[in-house]
């Protein structure tokens, strides 16, 4: 049974692990930014064709449209340049891509079979913002509030960073 | 609905909003070299047709004919890739966009907007928080100072004012209880007391409306904060390096843009197509795209305005506004209405 949006789902996972792919081979920083963009994008997709709509359009909008607008930014103003191209070291082909892949396939496995969740079908994710919000603040309170907490003590650490000493005595 | 008829019908309506909305982009640059003109006591364009209406036609054959430059120190893929991103960016927000009512022709009944989506809102936010890359993308890929000091002062830009701007739309959900673009126009139907209409402008609204017409402002690179193409400084910013028609497609993006910003405060603000509907019942059907578009003209009109009026700000003026005016502003607002509804 080969529906319209299983293909859709298909093609961009594998527009996803393209850019991701792409991400890494690409030298010039900006081109491995943009391939994050692209990664970002058809995560949302995923998402939406999954049916989680909201998901997918905070994806958009805080993914691809704010956290890598400043990625490219730094970019910018860094005035970053290409990698040079190493042999790449030994190790890492020997034992590195091997583990990786293995310990993705384990990944895989272990989510799959083994967390209770299982796989979700096409549309199945509660989708609207009403069920999404009902989730977040009735079911995943404490998780919610804690998380926000977390990003709270993030945020001012990034202030205590960024403010100038000078500025701290006066 | 088969899916036959369903695609044609997209089809005519994607064929019917593009053209409108190009058409509207070009005669608002026309609106704006007009209205500036008498502000600042010129008569604007006047030589080619009456009242120099045909001034747009003669500017988008000049833009065709032109000879497309490539510099030679550009990074060629990126290069033209941006012009392409900022104006399908600017396109493609206008799919969500509802003009009025659902029609019915030859038995076939269908809204009238591209596509019905229930979280309408965010796909504008998405699309058009997409639309900076296009201008970052110029400004750097140009490889010359004037550009990336405007790409980065873009970006910059409508990354900080991005946030009072959506702040500020959260009153009018949390009122309409709804992201669908329809639902939150129909929340906002009726009068008070018979004649004031239930828009949310004066629903408790105001300062919502004021910060989003603010941020919006930003976002569209408009005076008094168009810094990313500031001419006195950076010669005409990001899109130094441009010619032709990719000059003319940051050029389109940017007032295709400045409609959906005027069509997103219409149906959010200002009651959308809501408006005094009377008369035989083929008037009762156009009215209220009339008053739709009325509304958006009103907006573009004071988009004009404002370039004749205001000079721009400093950039660490424009920093300091968003983030220490705006955006507290935003979060007051959003309080107030979550405790006024709440109550």
């Amino acid at each position: 049974m080969l529906s319209v949006h299983f293909v859709l789902f298909l093609i961009f996972g594998v527009v996803c692990v393209a850019g991701a792919v792409n991400l890494l081979v690409q030298r010039h920083p900006i081109n491995s930014a943009l391939s994050l963009v692209v990664v970002m994008g058809s995560l949302a997709v995923e998402y939406l064709l999954l049916g989680a709509e909201f998901v997918a359009a905070v994806q958009v909008i805080v993914y691809a449209g704010a956290i890598m607008v400043l990625f490219v930014f730094v970019i910018m103003l860094l005035n970053a340049g290409e990698e040079e191209r190493t042999q790449g070291s030994r190790v890492a082909w020997l034992l590195g891509v091997p583990g990786m892949l293995l310990g993705s396939i384990l990944i895989a496995w272990v989510v799959l079979n083994h967390s209770g969740t299982g796989a979700v079908a096409i549309g199945a994710l509660p989708g609207p913002p009403k069920a999404l919000g009902w989730l977040l603040f009735h079911d995943f309170l404490l998780p919610f509030e804690v998380t926000s907490i977390l990003v709270l003590i993030a945020i001012m650490g990034a202030v205590v960073l960024a403010a100038r000493p000078e500025k701290r005595e006066s | 609905m088969g899916i036959a008829l369903f695609i044609f019908i997209s089809l005519i309506k994607i064929v019917i909003g593009l053209a409108v909305l190009l058409t509207g982009v070009a005669y608002s640059v026309w609106l704006e070299r007009k209205v500036v003109g008498h502000i600042q006591n010129r008569w604007g364009p006047t030589r080619v047709g009456p009242f120099g209406l045909l001034q747009p036609l003669a500017d988008g054959a000049k833009l065709l004919f032109k000879e497309d430059l490539l510099p030679p120190q550009v990074y060629k893929p990126l290069y033209i890739a941006a012009p392409m991103i900022a104006i399908v960016c600017a396109v493609t927000s206008i799919s969500v966009i509802p003009v009025g009512n659902s029609v019915t022709v030859f038995g076939v009944t269908t809204p009238l907007e591209i596509t019905d989506v229930n979280i309408g809102l965010l796909i504008i936010l998405g699309i058009t928080s997409l639309g900076v890359y296009g201008v970052a993308l110029s400004g750097w890929s140009s490889n010359s100072k004037y550009s990336l000091l405007g790409g980065l002062r873009a970006s910059a830009q409508m990354v900080s004012y991005e946030i009072a701007l959506g702040l500020s739309l959260v009153g009018v959900l949390i009122m309409a209880g709804s992201f669908s673009l329809r639902d939150i126009v129909d929340a906002q139907a009726g009068h008070f007391w018979g004649f004031i209409p239930r828009w949310n402008i004066f629903t408790g609204q105001l300062i919502g409306f004021f910060i989003y017409l603010t941020a919006a402002y930003a976002e569209t690179n408009r005076i008094p904060f168009d810094l990313p193409e500031a001419e006195t400084e950076l010669v005409a910013g990001y899109h130094t390096e441009y010619s032709a028609m990719k000059f003319a497609m940051f050029f389109m993006a940017e007032y295709a843009n400045m409609i959906t910003v005027s069509c997103v405060a219409t149906l959010l603000f200002l009651g959308g197509w809501h408006g005094l509907v009377f008369g035989p019942p083929i008037l009762q059907a156009i009215l209220p795209v009339f008053w739709f578009l009325a509304k958006v003209f009103v907006f573009m009109l004071i988009y004009i305005w404002v370039r004749g009026t205001l000079p721009r700000f400093r950039y660490d003026q424009l920093m300091a506004f968003g983030w220490k005016v705006l955006l507290p502003a935003a979060i007051v607002n959003l309080i107030a209405t979550a405790l006024a509804v709440a109550w």
